[in-house]
């Protein structure tokens, strides 16, 4: 009975942190369901902010390039990744400890950082800013992530499993195929979804390496943005939250059933 | 692995291509250019100077790099204090798996929409101001957005979560009979904590701060959206020196000192793994 007043001061000590990181997103999911563009109060529920992006051709266009970019870097981020993750856990071979330690530099590099030197990357080599040069930085970024990821899961193997392989007579890629691979699917999944989330949140680098012609969502939320609040962009902002919570739930289902 | 397989040495030979391209040989390319000559066409032509580094010694930036570091020191302390009881309790807890998923979620949020849900919050009309005039508290809506303090919310909202997991990381592999035989031998709570918690965390602490101070002085749409056109921080400056002055070797210079500042946290990271780690393998289940 004594720890009972302790007991509710951390349980409102956790609640008070969690309102303090959900308070903001939960107003803004119930903002774009309310019907009135200027005032702050409750005027009813409606769709129409919703429907409103469906007709916003723009925003759609802007969407599309940005799921493009975002499935085809995360698919291409997860190969490399994935290849990466096995090389620094199975291979010997030098500069080893230089190319990990680099990957582990990207991770923690601030995205501005990355995001400069990339632009003058392909400035130097002429590569028009647009499609292309946004593919080659989300694959950038994402890449240190997806290593990370499935090089904790490899860790986790018995090599033997592997050697075992190996001793029947496969090659080091039939191995790879049959063996490796199948073993690390969940957290192949994992990582590409993450990848998938950081591609399409992704501001910072964007800015840097995306041209004129090409404009993708994030950038057009942040230039609506400057200009004020707006109902459009609240439901807008609800979608995209609404993909990140349906990402990390999947992910963290695949990670949860590789400790069953 | 002796034998030369092809795969393997295909393997090698992709993932060594796609770090030295995009990785290595960018940032080399920041480097040159924050020691070469400006130019007004070109952005930069050869011609070694370290001029750009002496330019960020000029009063008008050496304000904004201190004020920046000013405010994510802040951030980072604030987001230290709330974080470290708060991953201690989580690490604790019998609920922990939702109670981690529920950071997890914020955290991998894009930064942008919580910025963005910060100045629904904060703005003349928001929910503060209107229940604060609803309840007779204010008179006044208080002007919370576009100003500093708001800049200074916005980083801490944005970055918490990312202090938040590493330290969790951190307690959860520290075993709580640490804490009991500390006791038991007599030591006070602060002792303990000085002694026994704060030690073996230390990494954990470490790579939470380097994860909210570098993006800190980085995130340039925070202080863009939240703050006045008075609140710069190093981001903008860095940003405007490639988009807006065009003045490139500046803008790497500045961009290397944030370079220089992740390797010296990098630095004690590994410093304090090397030192704080092994004990922690070795105590913890």
């Amino acid at each position: 009975m004594r720890r009972r007043p302790a007991k509710i001061a951390r349980i409102l000590y956790l609640v008070t942190i969690y309102g303090f990181l959900y308070l903001p997103i939960a107003v803004l999911i119930l903002y774009s369901f309310n019907d009135t563009r200027y005032s702050s109060n409750w005027q009813g529920f409606t769709l129409k902010w919703y429907t409103a992006l469906g007709d916003n051709r723009m925003l759609l266009d802007s969407l599309g390039n940005s799921l493009l970019v975002a499935l085809l870097s995360s698919t291409i981020a997860t190969a490399i990744g994935t290849l990466a993750a096995v090389a620094f856990q199975r291979y010997r071979f030098p500069g080893r400890k230089l190319l990990y330690g680099l990957l582990f530099v990207v991770m923690m590099s601030p995205d501005i950082v990355m995001g400069i030197s990339l632009l003058m990357f392909f400035i130097l080599v002429r590569l028009e800013p647009g499609f292309l040069t946004l593919v080659l930085s989300h694959i950038t970024f994402c890449l240190p992530f997806v290593a990370v990821t499935i090089h904790a899961r490899i860790a986790d193997f018995d090599p033997n499993v592997i050697e075992a392989a190996r001793d029947l007579g496969a090659s080091e890629y039939q191995a790879f195929r049959h063996v490796i691979l199948p073993m690390l699917l969940p957290a192949v999944v994992s990582g590409w979804l993450l990848s998938f989330t950081l591609s399409l949140d992704d501001v910072i680098v964007s800015f840097f390496v995306t041209g004129p012609t090409f404009e993708i969502l994030p950038l057009k939320i942040y230039s609506m943005v400057r200009l004020g609040v707006k109902p459009e962009v609240n439901a807008l902002s609800t979608v995209l939250f609404a993909i990140t919570l349906m990402t990390v739930f999947v992910s963290h289902l695949l990670v949860k059933e590789k400790r069953s | 692995m002796t034998d030369r397989s092809p795969f393997k040495t295909a393997v090698v030979a992709v993932v060594a291509f796609w770090i030295l391209v995009f990785v290595l040989l960018p940032n080399l390319l920041v480097l040159a250019a924050s020691v070469l000559a400006r130019d007004e066409v070109r952005f930069i032509r050869p011609g070694f100077t370290l001029a750009h580094y002496r330019a960020l010694m000029s009063t008008e930036i050496l304000g904004i790099f201190v004020r920046s570091i000013a405010y994510a020191a802040g951030t980072t302390a604030i987001c230290l204090a709330m974080g470290y009881p708060f991953a201690f309790l989580l690490a604790r807890s019998s609920a922990r798996k939702l109670l981690l998923m529920l950071v997890v979620i914020p955290f991998w949020t894009s930064s942008l929409v919580r910025t963005y849900a910060l100045i629904i919050v904060l703005k003349a009309n928001g929910l503060i101001n209107t229940l604060l005039l609803e309840t007779g508290l204010i008179q006044q809506p208080l002007p919370l957005l576009y100003s500093n303090t708001a800049v200074f919310i916005g980083l801490v909202y944005t970055l918490l979560p990312f202090m938040i997991l590493p330290l969790y990381a951190a307690m959860e592999k520290f075993d709580p009979a640490l804490m009991e035989a500390g006791y038991d031998l007599g030591a006070s709570r602060l002792q303990v904590l000085r002694h026994i918690l704060l030690p073996v965390t230390l990494p954990g602490i470490i790579a939470g701060a380097t994860m909210v101070f570098l993006p800190a002085l980085g995130l340039f749409y925070v202080p863009d959206l939240l703050g006045g056109a008075r609140s710069m921080l190093l981001g903008n400056l860095i940003k405007n020196q490639f988009l807006a002055a065009r003045n490139w070797p500046l803008g790497a210079a500045a961009s290397m000192t944030l370079t220089l500042l992740m390797g010296l946290l990098l630095w004690a990271y590994f410093v304090s793994v090397r030192r704080y780690g092994d004990p922690r393998e070795a105590l913890t289940r």
